[in-house]
């Protein structure tokens, strides 16, 4: 049951078209993820979605409303956290969330979210006082307090450190356990693998996939590297032979087997077979970067 | 109403954390008075001041001073800050209503103008015998009109100012003016007749404040235009309020 749906989506700014025709639905209960690189129109697109911004053509729902006709409506049950905002440096953690709480018809217990946000110990502390990562877990908490059904986290965890960073997608997915659908948008591979349970790749303004991860990196080519050092020389046609090898090369005192299917099982059990033990094993698959660059023709950086 | 409070006292506290805002907002006015009031021919009645003393004849334009510090200056430039920083963008997406963040606003740097001119004319009184406005009723009425114009302007340039050097240029042209015409600059003794005419009805309007002060009604035409001009400009500020 789609919570989210988005049609034909169209928004120009001056004579620059930031959404080109975006079309996606979100399910109930999934992280959905937004990926493309900056200035695709990942933030223009759930701005859209939030009510914030009127879109110049396509179709909106959320949670069965018009987010330009029922924009307070849609408020009360959506809450967002936006890249680029802040709060007054001398805010203090509990003080923000009672007044947020104070916005909405039906809270959340504020000092229940902050503990589940671990920011028990900083209740008192002043905005400017926080680290990078206590500031987004605030965001978080401020996102959840009207007791949303749906949440939008933008650039959750750029300007992160790498614990702060994991310890935010945890939060992520205990926000999602609690029932929450998530729209997550980021340009980093490794979130979107991580967290979405689907995601949608845009580039230049329109989507260019729609998949899991898995999904999505599948796409960029079933194409899979086994490269090990055998520990006796190998006919390479005993490999060749086998249906799931395209490819093998020596690369010194290394063999690299291409391939694809259960690639690396076909491998080590002709290995085996001969008693040919194989050190070095490694294995490359595709990731959403190759996906990534299969599907738009560039890197995203990172 | 609830979010309304809320918002209200956290302003507050977050001005009362803010030791220098606050602190020159309230004394400066007050230091001024203490300063002029120090000089002893300031303090004697004289034939260039009308025959009265000039630090009786100046209060009024110490009120338009505290009026114009805080309605120009400092709630210009809270505002501004908020929206360059991404605050009013946190809140944007909440179901909160602008006026309601703008009324939380006026209301604190209302209070604190009170408190402000209270402590001035309470100053001015005892170290100087200053008395008191001779018409409290037209007093109050001429400075709530006036206050509410100024900052009603203020909240303008607040709400369409994108960033905080624009909202400060715009508010400080704007200070000028009201300084200028309420006679902070040059006392309006020295001024031409038409300058004076023009400062009656140039918001918050110091001779309402004078005559008031001096236990005359204050006049109607320049109120009605105080009080046109606070509705006026409140109402189209929070219609044009843009929250990023």
């Amino acid at each position: 049951m789609p919570v989210i749906e988005v049609k034909d989506l169209v928004k120009d700014y001056g004579s620059h078209r930031a959404v080109d025709g975006v079309s996606f639905t979100v399910d109930e209960g999934e992280i959905f993820g937004i990926l493309g690189p900056n200035g695709a129109g990942k933030t223009t697109t759930v701005e859209c979605v939030e009510g914030l911004r009127t879109p110049d053509s396509g179709r909106i729902s959320v949670l069965g409303l018009d987010p330009g006709r029922d924009g307070a409506e849609l408020k009360q049950m959506l809450g967002a956290q936006l890249q680029e905002s802040s709060l007054p440096d001398k805010m203090r953690v509990e003080e923000a969330l009672d007044l947020y709480s104070s916005f909405y018809r039906d809270p959340a217990d504020a000092k229940r979210l902050i503990d589940m946000l671990g920011l028990g110990p900083k209740r008192k502390t002043q905005y400017a006082k926080l680290s990078g990562g206590q500031r987004q877990r605030l965001s978080i908490a401020l996102a959840l307090i009207g007791r949303p059904k749906v949440a939008v986290l933008d650039e959750l965890t750029t300007g992160l450190d790498p614990q702060a960073r994991r310890d935010t997608w945890e939060l992520v997915e205990e926000v999602r356990d609690s029932g929450v659908t998530v729209i997550l948008v980021t340009h980093f591979m490794d979130e979107a693998e991580r967290l979405c349970d689907r995601l949608a790749v845009i580039d230049s303004g329109k989507v260019v996939a729609i998949d899991t991860p898995a999904g999505l990196a599948e796409r960029a080519g079933e194409e899979q590297r086994v490269r090990f050092r055998p520990s006796a020389p190998l006919d390479d046609t005993l490999l060749l032979d086998l249906p799931e090898v395209t490819g093998v090369e020596h690369a010194g005192a290394q063999t690299v087997v291409t391939g694809r299917g259960n690639l690396l099982h076909a491998v080590t059990s002709v290995l085996a077979r001969k008693q040919i033990v194989a050190a070095d094993l490694r294995v490359d698959q595709a990731s959403l970067d190759d996906a990534f660059v299969a599907l738009t023709g560039r890197a995203l950086e990172q | 109403m609830h979010s309304f409070w809320k918002l209200t006292r956290t302003e507050a506290r977050l001005l009362v954390r803010e030791p220098m805002t606050f602190g020159v907002a309230l004394l400066l006015p007050t230091v001024l008075i203490l300063g002029l009031g120090a000089v002893p021919a300031l303090r004697e009645p004289s034939e260039e001041f009308d025959g009265v003393r000039f630090i009786d004849y100046f209060a009024p334009s110490v009120v338009v001073m505290v009026v114009a510090i805080m309605g120009l200056t400092s709630l210009p430039a809270i505002m501004a800050t908020y929206r360059e920083r991404g605050m009013l963008r946190r809140m944007w997406t909440t179901p909160v209503h602008p006026a309601k963040l703008l009324g939380a606003q006026l209301t604190v740097s209302l209070a604190s103008t009170v408190v402000s001119v209270v402590v001035v004319i309470a100053v001015g009184r005892l170290a100087y015998g200053v008395p008191l406005p001779q018409h409290p009723l037209g007093f109050a009425i001429a400075f709530i009109l006036g206050m509410g114009a100024v900052f009603a302007i203020g909240l303008l340039i607040a709400a369409l100012a994108p960033n905080n050097r624009l909202a400060t240029g715009l508010a400080t042209v704007v200070f000028m003016v009201v300084m200028f015409f309420g006679g902070v600059y040059v006392p309006r003794f020295f001024m031409p007749e038409a300058i004076v005419r023009i400062g009656e009805f140039t918001p918050p309007g110091v001779q309402s404040l004078l005559d008031a002060w001096n236990g005359t009604a204050p006049a109607a035409g320049p109120l009605l235009i105080m009080g046109g001009t606070a509705l006026l400009f409140g109402a189209v500020s929070a219609k044009v309020f843009k929250w990023e």
